[in-house]
This record gives C-alpha cells, sequence and structure tokens, in this order.
C-alpha cells in the first residue's frame, strides 16, 4: 500500500488533528503559477489532491469548473500535470499527491501507460470521480500493485450493505461527501448529521483513513475536526478566481487561506 | 458483436450496463449510484406491470394522439422518379415531436416513485417542451436546462415551456448548447437527487436512462409496422427506413420494431448532422469514425481531441448539435445492422426547401438531414423499394433561422 498517505494520516493523529488535504486544478491559472501554489501551501497542508481538467465535468460546481476553464484555455495537457507533479515532487518528496479527475481522460490516455506515468512522477493516489464501485475494482487493482492508493468514494447515498463492500476492497484512504451536491455547494447539512455518517462508515473499519470533503471554507472547518482529514477545493478555486478579479497574486492569497484553514483545525 | 434474436435491443447489455461490451454503462459519480439503482428497479418493475403498460397506452393515445399519420409523399415521389417515398408524420404527435414520448413516460415514472419535481435538458427545445407539457398534465414542478445559444436560436419552444409553467435555467458554459445543458442538469441532479426526477432527453446518459427512452420512443416504431402491414398486406421485401441521428431517441424509436427484420429486407439509415459545407466541426461521431469516449455517463463514440477533452460541433439544427450519440446507435453501427451517413447544412435545408413545397408536410430541420439523404438517393431505386422517412419534428420552431438561410419560410 502507498507509504507517503499512510505516514501523512498518522503524523497528523500523532498531533491530535485532521490531515488538511486542498484541492487545486493542475494548470491554475497557469502551469507556473500552480506549481507556486503547491509550493506555497505545501507546509500547511498534508496532502495535495491535484486535479487533472476535463471540459464535460458532471459533479463540479462553478468554482471548480472556472478553474478547469482557465487550465484548458491555457494549455495544460496531461502531460503538463505530471510535469507539474513532478516538479512539486522535487521540491517536497515526502508531500502526498493524489491525482482527481475523470475517466475519460485516463481511457484516452490509456490506463495502463496512465499509471506508469503515474509511478514516474510520484503520484501516490488517484481519484477517479466518475468511475465507481464495482466497476472500478479492476482499475483500483492495477494500481494497487503499483503502491497507488485508488481512493473510493461514499456519499449520503451509498447504502450500508454497499458502504460495507465498498469499505472491504477499498485501501487506506476513503473520501465521504458529505452530502447532495457538486463541489463547492454550501454545506447543506448540519456538521453534526455529517459527523453521524462518518462515525457510521468509521465503525465498520477503523483502520481506514477517511476524509470529508464538499463544502468545506473556513467557516465550516473547525466543526469537523474529529475526522482523519478534512479536503477543501472550491474554497481554494474561488480564492484564485478572486485574486485574479482584483489583480492580485493568487500564490500569496491562496497561501493565507490555507494558513487559516490550518489554524482552525490545530 | 451481435444483437441477439428474441431479445429488446435494449436489454442486450451486461451485467455493468455495456452494449457489445463497450457501449454504455454508468460512469456516474456515488452519489447518483443509488438514485440511478431505485430508478432502474423501479422501471424494471413498472415495465412489466400491466397496469403501468394501460395508462401509458391510455396516454399516448389519448394525449399524444396515437398513431401519428403514415402519409405517402405523392409528389416527392414523382418529382423523384425513383423509390416510393412515405412519412411517418410523428411531427403530428401532441407537441410537435417524438420527444413527447419519452417525456410522459418519464412523468408517470416520476409519479410512481413520489417525485414531485423533474428536471430536463434540452438542445433543440423539444425535449424541453414535452417535458414542460407533461409535468404540467400530471402535476409535476419543472426545471428545463438549455443552453444559451440554444436558447437564441430555438425561441419559439422556449415560450411554449415558459406557457406550460417550467423554469428554463440558462446554461452559459462551455459551447452554451445542448452538451452543456445536459452536464449542467446531471450536476443539478447529483445535488437533488433525493427530491427530483431526472430525465434525460434522448437515448444517451448513464445506461437507465437510454434504456427508459429507447422504451419510450419505440411506440413510433410499433404504430409503424401495424401501418406498413396495411398498406402493403406484408412488410415489403426492400423497405429502407430514414432517421436523423443526433442522440438518437427517434431513429432508435423509429427503428426498433424492425430491429430483427434481415437487413437486406429493412435497412436503418441514420443520418448524423455535418455542419456548414467545409466544416471540420462535424456533429457526425459514427460517420467520421470518432474515437470512443466516456460523455455523460456512457461510454460511446464521441467527438474528442487526443485528449479525451470533448470537442464542439457545429450544426445548423441545435437537435443533433451534439458531441456524443446513444451507445445504442454505437452498438448497431459496430454490429452493421444500420448504416450511418451524414448530410450537410446546406443538403438539410435544400431538403426542407423541397418537400415543403411539394408535400402537406414540412419538416423540421432535423428530419430534413434524413429527407436530405432519402432524397439523394430516391431515384437510384424504382416504385418497389419503399423510403419510409421520420419526419420527427415540424419546421415552424425553425422558422426564424430558414427565414435568414433561405431569405423565405415555407409550409
Amino acid at each position: 500500500m502507498n507509504k507517503n498517505i499512510s505516514l501523512a494520516f498518522d503524523r497528523c493523529k500523532k498531533e491530535n488533528r485532521p490531515a488538511l488535504l486542498s484541492y487545486t486544478v493542475a494548470g491554475d491559472n497557469n502551469k507556473t503559477k500552480s506549481i507556486e501554489i503547491l509550493k506555497s501551501i505545501s507546509k500547511y497542508i498534508d496532502i495535495c489532491e491535484i486535479g487533472f481538467a476535463h471540459n464535460t465535468p458532471i459533479a463540479d460546481g462553478g468554482q471548480i469548473q472556472t478553474s478547469t476553464h482557465r487550465a484548458l484555455k491555457n494549455g495544460t495537457k496531461i502531460k503538463d500535470v505530471f510535469q507539474i507533479v513532478k516538479k512539486f515532487k522535487k521540491f517536497k518528496n515526502s508531500k502526498p499527491v493524489i491525482l482527481m479527475g475523470y475517466y475519460n481522460i485516463i481511457c484516452q490516455y490509456g490506463e495502463n501507460k496512465f499509471i506508469n506515468s503515474c509511478k514516474n512522477v510520484g503520484v501516490d493516489g488517484l481519484i477517479v470521480v466518475d468511475l465507481p464501485y464495482p466497476e472500478n475494482k479492476y482499475f483500483a487493482k492495477k494500481c494497487k500493485k503499483r503502491k497507488i492508493s485508488f481512493i473510493q468514494l461514499l456519499a449520503p447515498t451509498t447504502s450500508n450493505s454497499r458502504m460495507k463492500k465498498i469499505i472491504r476492497d477499498s485501501h487506506n484512504m476513503i473520501y465521504y461527501i458529505s452530502m447532495l451536491s457538486t463541489t463547492g455547494g454550501k454545506l447543506k447539512v448540519s456538521s453534526k448529521e455529517i459527523l453521524k455518517n462518518y462515525y457510521k462508515i468509521k465503525n465498520i473499519n477503523k483502520s481506514k483513513n477517511l476524509v470529508i470533503g464538499f463544502g468545506i471554507t473556513l467557516e465550516t472547518i473547525s466543526a469537523l475536526k474529529k475526522a482523519d482529514g478534512l479536503v477543501v477545493g472550491s474554497a481554494l478555486c474561488k480564492e484564485i478566481s478572486k485574486s485574479l478579479r482584483n489583480r492580485q497574486n493568487p500564490v500569496t492569497n491562496v497561501s493565507k487561506m490555507v494558513e487559516k484553514l490550518k489554524n482552525k483545525i490545530l | 458483436m451481435k444483437i441477439r434474436k428474441n431479445i429488446p435491443l435494449i436489454d442486450q447489455h451486461d451485467k455493468f450496463g455495456f452494449w457489445g461490451e463497450k457501449f454504455g454503462g454508468s460512469f456516474i459519480p456515488e452519489t447518483l449510484k443509488k438514485p440511478v439503482e431505485d430508478l432502474t428497479n423501479l422501471f424494471q418493475k413498472l415495465r412489466k406491470d400491466k397496469n403501468f403498460i394501460k395508462e401509458r397506452d391510455y396516454y399516448f393515445k389519448n394525449w399524444v394522439g396515437a398513431p401519428t399519420p403514415f402519409i405517402k409523399l405523392e409528389n416527392l415521389t414523382k418529382h423523384l422518379g425513383g423509390a416510393q417515398i412515405w412519412a411517418k408524420v410523428v411531427s403530428e404527435a401532441n407537441g410537435g415531436a417524438h420527444k413527447i414520448y419519452n417525456a410522459t413516460v418519464h412523468c408517470l415514472i416520476a409519479k410512481k416513485a413520489g417525485k414531485k419535481y423533474v428536471v430536463g435538458d434540452t438542445g433543440a427545445g423539444y425535449a424541453g417542451k414535452m417535458l414542460s407539457m407533461a409535468a404540467k398534465k400530471f402535476g409535476l414542478k419543472c426545471k428545463i436546462f438549455m443552453g444559451a445559444k440554444d436558447i437564441k436560436r430555438q425561441k419559439p419552444n422556449c415560450d411554449a415551456m415558459k406557457k406550460n409553467g417550467a423554469e428554463i435555467v440558462p446554461v452559459y458554459t462551455g459551447s452554451q448548447t445542448l452538451i452543456d445543458a445536459v452536464s449542467e442538469c446531471m450536476r443539478y441532479w447529483v445535488s437533488n437527487c433525493d427530491t427530483t426526477h431526472m430525465c434525460v432527453g434522448s437515448t444517451v446518459g448513464p445506461n437507465i436512462f437510454v434504456k427508459i427512452c429507447g422504451w419510450s420512443t419505440s411506440q413510433i416504431s410499433r404504430e409503424l409496422a401495424i401501418q406498413i402491414k396495411k398498406e402493403f398486406g406484408t412488410i415489403p421485401k426492400k423497405l429502407k427506413l430514414f432517421n436523423c441521428v443526433g442522440g438518437g431517441s427517434s431513429s432508435f424509436g423509429f427503428w426498433n420494431e424492425f430491429m430483427h427484420y434481415n437487413k437486406k429486407q429493412v435497412e436503418f439509415i441514420g443520418v448524423e448532422a455535418g455542419g456548414p459545407k467545409n466544416s471540420k466541426r462535424h456533429a457526425a461521431p459514427l460517420t467520421e469514425n470518432s474515437k470512443i469516449g466516456v460523455l455523460h455517463g456512457a461510454m460511446q463514440y464521441v467527438v474528442q481531441d487526443n485528449e479525451g477533452q470533448i470537442e464542439e460541433t457545429e450544426s445548423i439544427s441545435a437537435g443533433l448539435d451534439y458531441s456524443g450519440v446513444s451507445p445504442l446507435h454505437c452498438f448497431l453501427k459496430d454490429t452493421k445492422r444500420a448504416r450511418y451517413t451524414s448530410a450537410t447544412d446546406e443538403e438539410a435545408l435544400s431538403a426542407y426547401e423541397l418537400v415543403s413545397s411539394l408535400e402537406s408536410i414540412s419538416p423540421s430541420l432535423e428530419p430534413s438531414h434524413a429527407f436530405a439523404e432519402a432524397i439523394k438517393i430516391a431515384p437510384q431505386y424504382n416504385k418497389n423499394t419503399i423510403f419510409c422517412v421520420n419526419s420527427c419534428g415540424d419546421s415552424y420552431k425553425d422558422k426564424d433561422i430558414i427565414k435568414s438561410r433561405l431569405g423565405k419560410y415555407i409550409r
């Protein structure tokens, strides 16, 4: 199993805090800036999720769509995504990187070739939004063989029996989607309700690192800090958009925001 | 890859929902797994339920107006001097297009599922118009997602949707056409799947939506088979069924009942949108041998770049302006049961003009693509070959486009 990811969670547990996971889109707002953003936030975060852009994303809200659009517009190709990971890993090799995106990009690149490229640049995990269980079993196995964690998703709509099966076949990290929403929606359920579901999943298998994502912002993050990990994505994408609109440097602004997020969960 | 006999085509998929082991499936976010599974189970139950079938048939007959006419186009036949040309005038159905069948069935299902809201996507505006009509009829609140570009070019249908009390949600992302409307509608469903039923407007999307739509539009060929037998005493030795193909709902419905005839006897000809003459952005993934990829939850031939980014298409016909195509048609192409070709914007416009000036019907720009191919090849045959074209929409909705392109509008 992928060690970097497990180690990151272990470290956070020792510090008695959740892991902080960031999500940014590779190539947003351009290739250089997106590496600079990763470098500057890396001192606050424990794991970085990096999105590889697809122009027909069926599960992303407005903020991430805007980031995706920017990345594609400035010509970010999948080979650039791998280059960005490679450069970042050179800078901070121990920081786990999870690539996240849609299946068609992997499918056109070729599953095996994609996993190879991931391995070559040091990707630690993969999230494929539209490749659900059990369709993803075969691909997940291929990832595991190369010590890349395939991260299964669970949603509030996932039935108990299904949950058990997914957890059984999952690797060292699972992603719980906090609510019925695309990314970046306003948190429409209480943190109490989210944590109730969280513990329900956690109790099925305590050894799995379970992170919560969707709707997490500066306002909502501290109420969920009991979780193993928390993912902030749209809030960061929004910050990039805002910075550009105000002609400010997205690197410093995003970095400041991530620092604040970190302080909220200590 | 082979089509099996005695099993409806919509059921010839494997346990993961793939036709021919590679087309279709359900590439959906985890959140939608449960609602899709619930819908799958409900539909499986309903289609075996005699009362549900009775209800469907009742509304098809008394509200949609089944059967729609099957007429000979005497003047066009004489003008071309080859094959006999007939039309199935599906545009006579309530609302003016085949989209009414899918919309009606979806609203009936939504009622059974206890949902109060229904959402749908639309390109030409027909799917949206029909869904708004059916929603009104069955007392459901309705939201329609439509590309901002399509809203501009399909005003009459938008007016109809509003009149039926539906909310039109303009989609400004991407190319602002059908593809973006479908994406946005799916996103909305991800966020509201607990209270809302989603209707996908064509035989596209995750497996179950392909099935429901195909099952619904098959009404067209059920009627046609009876009408043809009544007219000719039997299914003619040489019958060719022409239909435009965008997502592929009308063509699938137009062919389904004839699926198991030998293709030498009943040939299926699907006509995709070739776009403006000399354009490279054809909305014709089957004709142009596009690569297989995932779009809107299903594996299919889809217009895309090397990286897997979906490419924009260009067509005068909003209803055919779509980068993907139904997995059912991909299956029919690879099994060689159907033949696919394309017609350009210009060919479609001329076909519209010719049919509208010679006959009492006036096809919209979508079926005009099918007419274009029929007109092109009819002279090569004699009167023993029967051509039947599905005239699945009326030109009224395209009045403005036609006027600006031809300087006149004939109907």
